[in-house]
């Protein structure tokens, strides 16, 4: 068998919290979570906010340091010593473009940046070449190098954070929520960007939203977390028309469709109650104080991530 | 959109040819240029549109809650009938809250940290009813239960960080509901929430719209939301009205260059892997608006006319109005043909 691109093995990623004066407790964002992603694939992470999403991908760039668990990419590891080297394999595209570009530094600068850090030219006129070339790429005009990111629309900032990422010509790029802070019709600019450059440099996306649509769209496979833990994955199709987990059910069934007929002739599975502190985190199946099956073992140990045919991996008891 | 029968009945809210303003240091801002719509009881009406299209404004517009640069610079705002922009501020906030209520996007700030949340729903009660002192805890207790709040009594004397922000939203909207206002406007009122808890939110409004009979504005980005839940829907882009009806007619039967766009722009549920036809260009600035339709500038079949003068209302049949040259241009090629 082929090595994935990006393997990630038994991930967990606890945070101390202080609860008291002396008291600290571990929140665990991430546990024990694994998957992989092939070459040029685009995998889609989705839950609810505070499921861990936004974590693993960043436990996975090590921005944050693993508390177990290991990355391999490529099938080397992904340590403290050999960062610098993965860093120009994986990149990460934030959420917010306000913030995440710095308000004194020139859009070529912006660009530029990661190929000062890793010296990836030989002399300026080779480094203006390739940011000009970025530019071209993510479809922003020459005459943008000089300008400042407060001079841009969302849209065109996301669209030089991409151009950032890219600079290093990564193989793999994490992309923590890209579009929600877009309008609607930005947004479709930015999803064909980012399925057009797939083409282009076969790069592999780690896609992560809560819109579900969006992700449909635009994933190959996609991943359901709950509460620091997958609860199902499989390919696009099977997550979304055949889901199994009752909370992947309830999620897709929540999503609201534009399409008047549909949405209304479909049968919706309200969750009751909201999800429970990750502090205090239910025994067992974390999912089961809102699950309309749960039973006296979902209480007792979390269900394994079992296939179901075809690569549907699913975690529960009962379904 | 039944323009005899509005001759005869008098609307619960007839907002006609609404301008409105802020009057910033970089000039005046017009964030809504000439929006009419009427508005019946017990009617779910859907304004859609992008950041800066006015939709906002327009709901802040009939509560009269603009800013303090913000002003409406004409039109009228009939509330059966009576002109409300031409009521001083007592009269206006009996109206706020007994008449109109509305609830916002963000339930985390739009409740205060310090008081309870017994403290702040009975003070909505005292203000707007004579209730005092257990008959107003009593009702607040009842608002509770009628929005799906478990053990109400003990919620009453927690603050607002104790809730989540679905509780928290519920809370706003018991809070909305105190005086039973004949229209309740909801400004993006699930755009902050997780999506299994906006659809308790968006089953909540549609019970209570049906219990208590109340007509309903739903102020939203969310195609989705709109469709689930609206009768007429309503969508504005630059602070105009391109278009508005039925909720099949506006996602089935579009008729503006907009609406077309927005509904290519996002996955088709039929055909998920298809790819998107994004609207090019940038969002409007209102800042600096064209002389002709809002939309010219990033409209793939605009015509001269487009750029010189903004387009008239045209009906495309008696549940749909469309404002686009287009379909001037279509009535009149089919009328010669």
């Amino acid at each position: 068998m082929n090595t994935p691109l990006i393997e990630v093995r038994n991930l967990k990623q606890y945070f101390p919290i202080k609860t008291g004066l002396f008291k600290t407790e571990l929140l665990k964002a991430v546990d024990d979570v694994s998957f992989s992603i092939d070459a040029g694939e685009t995998l889609g992470l989705v839950g609810e906010s505070g499921c861990g999403k936004t974590t693993v991908g960043r436990t996975l760039l090590h921005l944050y340091e693993p508390t177990a668990g290991e990355v391999l990419f490529e099938g080397e590891p992904v340590t403290k010593d050999n960062l610098p080297k993965m860093r120009q394999k994986m990149q990460m595209v934030f959420q917010d473009p306000y913030s995440s570009l710095d308000p004194r530094m020139t859009v070529e600068d912006i660009i530029g940046e990661p190929l000062d850090v890793h010296k990836l030219f030989e002399n300026k006129k080779e480094r203006r070449d390739k940011i000009l070339y970025l530019m071209n790429l993510v479809g922003l005009n020459a005459e943008h190098a000089t300008r400042y990111a407060h001079e841009f629309s969302g849209g065109q900032r996301q669209r030089i954070g991409i151009a950032r990422a890219l600079a290093v010509n990564p193989k793999f790029i994490v992309c923590d929520e890209p579009v929600s802070a877009l309008d609607v019709s930005i947004q479709a600019q930015v999803i064909n960007m980012f399925e057009d450059l797939q083409v282009k440099l076969g790069v592999a996306y780690l896609f992560i939203a809560h819109d579900l649509l969006v992700v449909h769209h635009i994933s190959n496979r996609i991943a359901v977390m709950y509460l620091g833990k997958i609860v199902e994955t499989g390919t696009a199709d099977d997550v979304n028309y055949t889901s199994i987990h009752p909370y992947t059910q309830s999620l897709m069934s929540a999503v609201p469709i534009p399409d008047p007929d549909y949405t209304r002739q479909r049968k919706r599975i309200v969750l009751q109650g909201d999800v429970p502190s990750p502090l205090h985190m239910p025994s067992g199946c974390p999912f089961r104080t809102r699950c309309r099956f749960a039973c006296d073992k979902c209480a007792e140990a979390m269900p394994p991530l079992t296939d179901r045919g075809g690569g549907h991996q699913v975690a529960c008891w009962v379904k | 959109m039944k323009d005899e029968k509005s001759l005869k009945k008098e609307h619960l809210l007839s907002v006609q040819d609404l301008h409105t303003s802020f009057f910033t240091d970089s000039g005046e801002v017009h964030a809504v240029n000439g929006v009419s719509f009427n508005l019946d009881p017990g009617e779910i009406l859907g304004i859609v549109g992008e950041s800066g299209s006015g939709k906002s404004v327009t709901a802040y517009s009939i509560m009269q809650i603009l800013a303090s640069t913000g002003k409406v610079t004409g039109g009228k705002i009939l509330y059966k009938g009576d002109d409300l922009t031409k009521w001083n501020e007592k009269k206006l906030s009996e109206f706020r809250g007994k008449c109109v209520s509305i609830i916002f996007q963000d339930p985390m700030t739009s409740l205060n940290p310090v008081f309870t949340i017994g403290n702040q729903l009975t003070e909505a009660i005292k203000l707007h009813t004579d209730k005092r002192g257990k008959d107003a805890w009593d009702r607040a207790v009842e608002l509770l239960t009628l929005v799906g709040i478990n053990e109400p009594e003990r919620r009453m004397r927690q603050y607002p960080h104790e809730h989540s922000g679905g509780m928290r939203q519920r809370v706003m909207i018991a809070m909305a509901l105190a005086c039973e206002p004949d229209i309740l406007i909801a400004d993006e009122p699930t755009t902050a929430l997780d999506v299994t808890i906006q659809a308790q939110i968006l089953e909540l409004i549609q019970e209570l719209q049906k219990k208590l009979g109340m007509a309903v504005i739903l102020v939203t980005h969310d195609l989705g939301v709109i469709a689930e839940l609206c009768d007429n829907i309503i969508v504005m882009y630059g602070g105009s009205i391109c278009e508005r009806g039925t909720g099949r007619e506006i996602f089935y039967n579009p008729h503006h260059e907009y609406t077309k766009g927005l509904l290519r722009s996002i996955p088709d549920v039929k055909n998920m892997k298809e790819r998107l036809v994004p609207i090019a260009g940038t969002p409007i600035n209102i800042l600096n608006l064209p002389k002709g339709c809002a939309f010219c500038a990033r409209c793939d079949n605009c015509m001269k006319i487009c750029l010189q003068e903004k387009p008239m209302e045209l009906d495309i049949n008696e549940n749909h109005k469309a404002s686009c040259w287009m379909n001037v241009k279509e009535a009149f090629e089919g009328g010669a043909r």
